[in-house]
């Protein structure tokens, strides 16, 4: 039996998992390229329908020589991050309190509801034309599409905190600060972590949407003027860029779980 | 009983009543009785009773409907209070469990540290002071619980059902666990629970409880002498208090 147990030696190469999870991602992203590769191949379609993975790569060159993907890349990633942070900051608030004031639910709460049903991408012209082309329309966007699922799982986190811990600081005459600090801002972490990582997602979008519908620079211009000049490979360089930068903050996201949730021991960690 | 004059706790003539869907529930009528300084008094009765309400009211958790309680020197009392469930914040190590009262109260971290580790090995827990709550027994869960009632030097501790959720032999042990730390610590106790022997071997006196609405049925004294043991359980007197204890419940 002691030989069934290591059939494959070479395994051992791939122990760390950090590694072998890197060659397994190389190794998909690689055959990716080669379907890819293979389909322009096989299907003659002509560049400005479907580029082939070198001339994106050579489009990429040339964008990030002349400066153009950097400083496209930077004002919406401006646009996610103030709006982002605006979003989260309004959500966070607001949540807290329609948790804590039943009064104010019953007030505001169905009118919080039906807004989620204007699907912020429709209101972006509108947006656009109040407030400008310029930066702000964008990161109120932004805001806006990223506001409700925070508000939504901030509300449910701090309901979520057990009542006999809420009993527990009050017999241990915990101020209302206390209370918030060492019991419900840790309590509802979780809940409002998973609210953020699927605001930080939906942050790109907004951004891009405002971005296309009207707008000078960042990603979703970059898009409109490849679109326009039958530049396709840089359509496809300005969505890479734009992929890149949701898992960037997607995967920051995961980090800030991975460091303030350990104590929940996610099935991640079985060894 | 204690050589002092005056009660640790004086509850007088307290009713509860509850708002439920259907009307008023009353939880406790007219209940009287005082407590004394290093008093140990279990709360005996059906489910029900009333029990856990009084502490809740004790712990002012829940206000009296009528009546009064009167703490020792007029002033709101420093309390320890046990759940039933061990009740821990699951994001706190077992350490930083027992160390909340503390930082509570505005003691510096390290000290707050240094003190929750004397409790740490107090409860026998050497070991596990970084561990998740998720990892633990229930024993093991309930002790850490029963260090962070204690750590804050409370004049009353107030245990509701501790080792309800324990299973039997565990119980037992929690329960000697308890008696030698009531006898190192002397605090005021209200112990409420389901056992007669449990409440035998722990109290200096036992309150029996009728079913709802809760009144005092019983107020006995337990002469059994100090330090108790397990043995205690199969002597004459012992028997003979517990039967005494199970027609009051009846």
């Amino acid at each position: 039996m002691a030989t069934l147990a290591k059939p494959f030696p070479w395994m051992k190469m791939f122990r760390p998992r950090w590694l072998a999870q890197g060659v397994w991602t190389l190794f998909s992203l690689l055959l990716a390229v080669g379907v890819w590769e293979g389909i322009v191949r096989l299907t003659h379609l002509p560049p400005f329908i479907l580029p082939s993975p070198g001339q994106v790569g050579r489009r990429l060159g040339l964008a990030i020589a002349d400066g153009s993907l950097a400083r496209h890349t930077l004002a919406t990633l401006q646009e996610v991050g103030i709006g982002l942070l605006l979003g989260v900051v309004l959500a966070t608030f607001l949540g807290y309190l329609l948790a804590r004031s039943p009064v104010l639910e019953r007030l505001i709460g169905p009118y919080l509801v039906a807004s989620q049903a204007i699907p912020t991408v429709a209101i972006a012209p509108l947006l656009v034309i109040w407030f400008g082309p310029g930066m702000l329309s964008k990161v109120l966007i932004c805001a806006l599409i990223v506001f409700f699922p925070v508000l939504v799982n901030t509300v449910v986190g701090v309901r979520a905190v057990p009542r006999d811990l809420r009993a527990l600081m009050h017999t241990l005459h915990a101020t209302r600060w206390q209370t918030l600090r060492y019991l419900e801002i840790p309590a509802a972490l979780p809940l409002f972590l998973g609210g953020l990582r699927i605001g930080a997602t939906l942050s790109v979008i907004g951004a891009v949407v405002g971005e296309l519908v009207g707008s000078n620079r960042g990603l979703g211009f970059l898009i409109n003027v490849g679109r326009g000049q039958y530049d396709t490979a840089l359509v496809f360089v300005a969505t890479f860029t734009l992929m890149t930068l949701a898992l960037a903050l997607y995967g920051l996201v995961m980090l800030a779980e991975r460091r303030f949730l350990r104590w929940q021991g996610s099935p991640r960690d079985f060894h | 009983m204690s050589v002092e004059t005056t009660p640790a706790l004086d509850v007088i003539h307290l009713s509860v009543n509850f708002e439920n869907g259907s009307g008023e529930l009353q939880a406790l009528e007219d209940v009287t009785f005082r407590v004394w300084p290093q008093e140990f008094v279990c709360l005996l009765g059906p489910s029900g009773s009333g029990k856990s309400t009084l502490l809740r009211v004790l712990a002012g958790l829940v206000p009296p409907t009528q009546g009064e309680i009167r703490f020792a020197g007029g002033r709101t009392p420093r309390i320890g209070y046990v759940f039933q469930q061990a009740n821990l914040m699951p994001w706190r190590t077992v350490l930083e469990n027992i160390m909340l009262p503390l930082e509570l109260q505005g003691v510096p971290p390290d000290e707050a540290r240094r003190q929750a580790q004397a409790w740490v090995e107090r409860v026998g827990l050497n070991g596990f002071e970084s561990a998740w709550p998720r990892d633990l027994s229930g024993g093991m869960a309930q002790r850490v619980a029963i260090a962070r009632a204690l750590i804050h030097d409370p004049d009353l501790l107030l245990l509701d059902e501790p080792f309800g959720a324990l299973d039997a032999l565990t119980r037992e042990r929690m329960g000697a666990e308890l008696l030698a730390l009531w006898q190192a610590q002397r605090k005021t106790v209200l112990m409420v629970t389901h056992s007669i022997s449990e409440a035998l071997l722990l109290a200096d006196r036992v309150l029996v409880f009728t079913p709802r609405p809760g009144q005092v049925s019983l107020d006995m004294p337990v002469p059994l002498p100090r330090p108790r043991s397990e043995e205690l359980r199969y002597t004459m007197e012992f028997i003979h208090l517990a039967r005494q204890l199970r027609q009051a419940i009846g």
